[in-house]
Protein backbone atom coordinates (compact mmCIF):
# COMPACT_ATOMS: atom_id res chain seq x y z
CA UNK A 1 0.00 0.00 0.00
CA UNK A 2 2.59 2.24 0.99
CA UNK A 3 4.60 1.66 -2.00
CA UNK A 4 1.74 2.26 -4.07
CA UNK A 5 0.88 5.80 -2.36
CA UNK A 6 4.83 6.73 -3.25
CA UNK A 7 5.47 5.36 -6.50
CA UNK A 8 2.09 7.36 -8.43
CA UNK A 9 3.19 10.10 -5.50
CA UNK A 10 6.75 10.30 -7.42
CA UNK A 11 6.15 9.36 -10.71
CA UNK A 12 3.46 12.61 -11.08
CA UNK A 13 5.81 14.92 -9.44
CA UNK A 14 8.96 14.26 -10.98
CA UNK A 15 6.49 14.36 -14.62
CA UNK A 16 4.77 17.36 -13.73
CA UNK A 17 8.63 19.13 -12.83
CA UNK A 18 10.20 17.87 -16.00
CA UNK A 19 7.41 19.04 -18.34
CA UNK A 20 8.10 22.87 -16.39
CA UNK A 21 11.71 22.04 -16.50
CA UNK A 22 11.16 21.27 -20.61
CA UNK A 23 8.73 24.21 -21.35
CA UNK A 24 9.85 26.99 -18.99
CA UNK A 25 11.25 30.35 -20.33
CA UNK A 26 12.84 30.97 -16.81
CA UNK A 27 16.63 29.47 -16.46
CA UNK A 28 15.83 29.95 -13.06
CA UNK A 29 12.63 28.28 -12.83
CA UNK A 30 13.73 25.39 -15.27
CA UNK A 31 16.59 24.67 -13.23
CA UNK A 32 14.97 24.88 -9.84
CA UNK A 33 12.61 22.29 -10.76
CA UNK A 34 14.89 19.49 -12.27
CA UNK A 35 16.63 19.60 -8.91
CA UNK A 36 13.65 18.89 -7.14
CA UNK A 37 12.89 16.57 -9.94
CA UNK A 38 15.70 14.71 -9.42
CA UNK A 39 15.31 14.65 -5.36
CA UNK A 40 12.13 12.71 -6.21
CA UNK A 41 14.24 10.53 -8.74
CA UNK A 42 16.51 9.63 -5.81
CA UNK A 43 12.76 8.54 -3.66
CA UNK A 44 12.16 5.89 -6.48
CA UNK A 45 15.65 4.50 -6.02
CA UNK A 46 14.87 3.46 -2.65
CA UNK A 47 11.68 1.81 -3.05
CA UNK A 48 13.35 0.44 -5.36
CA UNK A 49 16.03 -1.03 -2.74
CA UNK A 50 19.22 0.34 -4.34
CA UNK A 51 19.31 2.72 -1.46
CA UNK A 52 23.56 3.46 -2.24
CA UNK A 53 22.24 4.25 -5.94
CA UNK A 54 19.72 6.73 -4.41
CA UNK A 55 22.47 8.63 -2.21
CA UNK A 56 24.70 8.82 -5.04
CA UNK A 57 21.79 10.79 -6.74
CA UNK A 58 21.43 13.23 -4.14
CA UNK A 59 25.09 13.92 -3.66
CA UNK A 60 25.87 13.42 -7.24
CA UNK A 61 23.35 15.04 -9.27
CA UNK A 62 21.73 17.20 -6.66
CA UNK A 63 25.05 17.93 -4.89
CA UNK A 64 27.10 18.53 -7.74
CA UNK A 65 25.50 18.91 -10.98
CA UNK A 66 22.78 21.48 -10.17
CA UNK A 67 25.46 23.56 -7.61
CA UNK A 68 27.60 23.28 -11.54
CA UNK A 69 24.72 24.74 -13.56
CA UNK A 70 23.68 27.56 -10.83
CA UNK A 71 27.61 28.54 -10.89
CA UNK A 72 26.97 28.61 -14.81
CA UNK A 73 23.90 30.30 -14.38
CA UNK A 74 25.43 33.08 -12.73
CA UNK A 75 28.00 34.16 -15.70
CA UNK A 76 24.71 34.04 -17.78
CA UNK A 77 22.37 36.18 -17.62
CA UNK A 78 19.42 34.11 -15.74
CA UNK A 79 16.63 36.67 -15.07
CA UNK A 80 15.76 37.59 -18.58
CA UNK A 81 13.45 35.23 -20.15
CA UNK A 82 14.71 33.03 -23.04
CA UNK A 83 13.65 34.10 -26.14
CA UNK A 84 13.03 30.71 -29.01
CA UNK A 85 11.80 31.13 -31.98
CA UNK A 86 9.71 27.68 -31.73
CA UNK A 87 9.16 26.02 -34.87
CA UNK A 88 6.03 23.91 -35.56
CA UNK A 89 4.80 22.46 -32.00
CA UNK A 90 2.49 20.04 -32.68
CA UNK A 91 5.11 18.06 -35.41
CA UNK A 92 7.93 18.45 -32.43
CA UNK A 93 5.29 17.09 -29.93
CA UNK A 94 4.55 14.06 -32.31
CA UNK A 95 8.14 13.56 -33.45
CA UNK A 96 9.72 13.22 -29.88
CA UNK A 97 6.58 11.30 -28.33
CA UNK A 98 6.81 8.50 -31.79
CA UNK A 99 10.63 8.14 -31.51
CA UNK A 100 10.39 7.69 -27.81
CA UNK A 101 8.15 4.98 -27.96
CA UNK A 102 10.23 3.25 -30.67
CA UNK A 103 13.26 3.17 -28.98
CA UNK A 104 11.48 2.35 -25.50
CA UNK A 105 9.15 -0.31 -27.72
CA UNK A 106 13.15 -1.72 -29.00
CA UNK A 107 14.93 -1.70 -25.84
CA UNK A 108 12.19 -2.77 -23.72
CA UNK A 109 11.64 -6.23 -25.85
CA UNK A 110 14.13 -8.29 -25.14
CA UNK A 111 12.81 -7.59 -21.59
CA UNK A 112 10.01 -9.29 -21.89
CA UNK A 113 10.68 -12.40 -22.78
CA UNK A 114 12.65 -14.79 -20.98
CA UNK A 115 16.36 -14.50 -21.76
CA UNK A 116 17.50 -12.71 -19.16
CA UNK A 117 19.41 -14.30 -16.17
CA UNK A 118 20.73 -12.56 -13.23
CA UNK A 119 24.44 -11.96 -13.76
CA UNK A 120 25.31 -10.78 -10.54
CA UNK A 121 22.77 -11.81 -7.87
CA UNK A 122 21.80 -9.44 -5.11
CA UNK A 123 22.60 -11.16 -1.73
CA UNK A 124 20.09 -11.84 0.71
CA UNK A 125 21.77 -10.97 4.17
CA UNK A 126 24.29 -8.06 2.40
CA UNK A 127 22.71 -4.74 2.62
CA UNK A 128 22.75 -2.85 -0.43
CA UNK A 129 25.60 -1.13 -0.16
CA UNK A 130 27.84 -3.99 0.79
CA UNK A 131 26.86 -6.02 -2.30
CA UNK A 132 27.29 -2.74 -5.03
CA UNK A 133 31.04 -2.35 -3.19
CA UNK A 134 31.71 -6.21 -3.59
CA UNK A 135 30.18 -6.20 -7.58
CA UNK A 136 31.95 -3.12 -8.32
CA UNK A 137 35.44 -3.79 -6.94
CA UNK A 138 35.89 -6.89 -8.52
CA UNK A 139 33.91 -7.20 -11.78
CA UNK A 140 33.45 -3.50 -12.63
CA UNK A 141 36.71 -2.44 -11.59
CA UNK A 142 38.37 -2.23 -14.90
CA UNK A 143 35.12 0.74 -15.97
CA UNK A 144 35.43 2.18 -12.19
CA UNK A 145 39.02 2.98 -13.21
CA UNK A 146 38.19 3.96 -16.61
CA UNK A 147 34.95 6.04 -15.04
CA UNK A 148 37.58 7.86 -12.72
CA UNK A 149 40.13 8.92 -15.23
CA UNK A 150 37.63 10.33 -17.40
CA UNK A 151 36.35 12.44 -14.93
CA UNK A 152 39.79 13.60 -14.10
CA UNK A 153 40.46 14.42 -17.87
CA UNK A 154 36.47 16.05 -17.49
CA UNK A 155 37.82 18.20 -14.84
CA UNK A 156 40.79 19.43 -16.65
CA UNK A 157 39.09 20.23 -19.82
CA UNK A 158 36.13 22.38 -17.78
CA UNK A 159 39.06 24.01 -16.11
CA UNK A 160 40.86 25.02 -19.14
CA UNK A 161 37.79 25.58 -21.13
CA UNK A 162 36.57 28.09 -17.95
CA UNK A 163 39.73 29.34 -16.98
CA UNK A 164 40.67 31.25 -19.23
CA UNK A 165 40.22 35.27 -19.49
CA UNK A 166 38.55 34.71 -15.67
CA UNK A 167 39.74 38.56 -15.46
CA UNK A 168 37.17 40.13 -17.39
CA UNK A 169 33.31 40.58 -16.81
CA UNK A 170 31.29 38.28 -19.11
CA UNK A 171 27.68 40.24 -18.57
CA UNK A 172 29.47 43.81 -18.31
CA UNK A 173 30.94 44.51 -21.58
CA UNK A 174 29.70 47.13 -24.22
CA UNK A 175 27.69 44.79 -26.20
CA UNK A 176 25.34 44.37 -23.33
CA UNK A 177 25.39 47.51 -22.35
CA UNK A 178 23.92 48.60 -25.80
CA UNK A 179 21.27 45.75 -25.22
CA UNK A 180 19.80 47.47 -22.16
CA UNK A 181 19.78 51.23 -23.80
CA UNK A 182 18.00 49.77 -26.77
CA UNK A 183 15.33 48.15 -24.74
CA UNK A 184 15.61 51.59 -22.57
CA UNK A 185 14.66 52.98 -25.58
CA UNK A 186 11.57 50.96 -26.91
CA UNK A 187 10.48 52.00 -23.37
CA UNK B 1 0.51 -4.07 -6.90
CA UNK B 2 3.75 -2.02 -8.62
CA UNK B 3 5.40 -4.47 -11.27
CA UNK B 4 7.98 -3.56 -13.87
CA UNK B 5 6.12 -2.10 -16.49
CA UNK B 6 4.91 1.08 -14.44
CA UNK B 7 8.30 1.62 -13.66
CA UNK B 8 9.11 1.41 -17.56
CA UNK B 9 6.18 3.29 -18.51
CA UNK B 10 6.89 6.48 -16.19
CA UNK B 11 10.17 5.75 -17.73
CA UNK B 12 9.15 6.14 -21.20
CA UNK B 13 7.17 8.91 -20.35
CA UNK B 14 10.19 10.87 -19.12
CA UNK B 15 12.25 9.75 -21.92
CA UNK B 16 9.66 11.49 -24.33
CA UNK B 17 9.56 14.63 -22.47
CA UNK B 18 13.57 14.78 -22.21
CA UNK B 19 13.30 13.91 -26.05
CA UNK B 20 10.80 16.62 -26.75
CA UNK B 21 12.91 19.32 -24.86
CA UNK B 22 15.86 18.39 -26.99
CA UNK B 23 14.12 18.63 -29.94
CA UNK B 24 11.88 22.32 -29.16
CA UNK B 25 14.69 24.14 -27.06
CA UNK B 26 16.92 26.82 -29.13
CA UNK B 27 18.89 27.51 -25.93
CA UNK B 28 21.68 25.39 -25.43
CA UNK B 29 21.65 25.78 -21.32
CA UNK B 30 17.68 24.43 -22.09
CA UNK B 31 19.01 21.84 -23.84
CA UNK B 32 21.33 20.35 -21.18
CA UNK B 33 18.46 20.11 -18.85
CA UNK B 34 16.63 18.57 -21.49
CA UNK B 35 19.35 15.78 -22.02
CA UNK B 36 19.83 15.42 -18.10
CA UNK B 37 15.83 14.48 -17.77
CA UNK B 38 16.71 11.75 -20.46
CA UNK B 39 19.23 10.38 -18.26
CA UNK B 40 17.74 10.28 -15.57
CA UNK B 41 14.55 8.64 -17.15
CA UNK B 42 17.24 6.28 -18.20
CA UNK B 43 18.91 5.60 -14.78
CA UNK B 44 15.38 4.79 -13.50
CA UNK B 45 14.55 2.13 -15.85
CA UNK B 46 17.86 0.67 -15.09
CA UNK B 47 16.98 0.44 -11.26
CA UNK B 48 13.73 -1.04 -11.69
CA UNK B 49 14.94 -3.44 -13.49
CA UNK B 50 17.76 -4.21 -11.18
CA UNK B 51 15.33 -4.44 -8.90
CA UNK B 52 12.51 -7.41 -10.54
CA UNK B 53 15.46 -9.38 -12.11
CA UNK B 54 17.37 -9.39 -8.97
CA UNK B 55 20.68 -8.51 -10.50
CA UNK B 56 23.05 -5.74 -9.68
CA UNK B 57 24.41 -5.35 -12.93
CA UNK B 58 21.67 -2.46 -13.62
CA UNK B 59 22.64 -0.42 -10.71
CA UNK B 60 26.46 -0.85 -12.03
CA UNK B 61 25.86 1.03 -15.44
CA UNK B 62 23.55 3.63 -13.52
CA UNK B 63 26.35 4.76 -11.35
CA UNK B 64 28.25 5.28 -14.65
CA UNK B 65 25.89 6.86 -16.35
CA UNK B 66 25.90 9.16 -13.99
CA UNK B 67 29.87 9.32 -13.49
CA UNK B 68 29.21 10.06 -17.66
CA UNK B 69 26.56 12.89 -16.72
CA UNK B 70 28.98 14.58 -13.82
CA UNK B 71 32.01 14.75 -16.73
CA UNK B 72 29.46 15.88 -19.11
CA UNK B 73 28.44 18.72 -17.93
CA UNK B 74 31.25 19.97 -16.47
CA UNK B 75 32.82 20.27 -19.81
CA UNK B 76 29.76 21.17 -21.52
CA UNK B 77 29.44 24.17 -19.11
CA UNK B 78 32.95 24.93 -19.88
CA UNK B 79 32.33 25.32 -23.53
CA UNK B 80 28.98 27.11 -22.62
CA UNK B 81 31.15 29.96 -21.09
CA UNK B 82 33.65 30.20 -23.78
CA UNK B 83 31.14 30.24 -26.11
CA UNK B 84 28.79 32.72 -24.27
CA UNK B 85 32.19 34.73 -24.12
CA UNK B 86 32.69 34.55 -28.17
CA UNK B 87 28.69 35.19 -29.10
CA UNK B 88 26.85 36.79 -26.16
CA UNK B 89 24.56 34.60 -26.62
CA UNK B 90 23.35 30.50 -25.58
CA UNK B 91 21.16 30.46 -29.01
CA UNK B 92 21.56 28.06 -31.52
CA UNK B 93 19.94 30.04 -34.23
CA UNK B 94 22.64 32.86 -33.63
CA UNK B 95 25.06 30.30 -33.01
CA UNK B 96 24.99 28.56 -36.66
CA UNK B 97 27.84 30.36 -38.58
CA UNK B 98 28.22 27.22 -41.18
CA UNK B 99 24.90 28.44 -42.61
CA UNK B 100 26.00 27.05 -46.75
Amino acid sequence: MYEIVAFYLFSALTIGLFIITVMSKNVLYAMTSLASAMVLISGFFFILGADFLGVVQLIVYVGAIMALYSFAMMFFDATRDIKEKNTNNALVFLLGGMSALVLVLMFSAPIFSDSIQALYPMHEGAGNAQDVGIVLFTKYLVPFEVAALMLLVAMIAGIILAGKKMDQSLTEDMSADDEIMIVKDEK
Amino acid sequence: MIGLSHYLIVSAIIFSIGLVGVLRRRNLLMLFFATEVMLNAVNIAFAAISHYYNDLTGQMFAFFIIAIAASEVAVGLGILIVLYKKHGSLDLDDLSSMRG
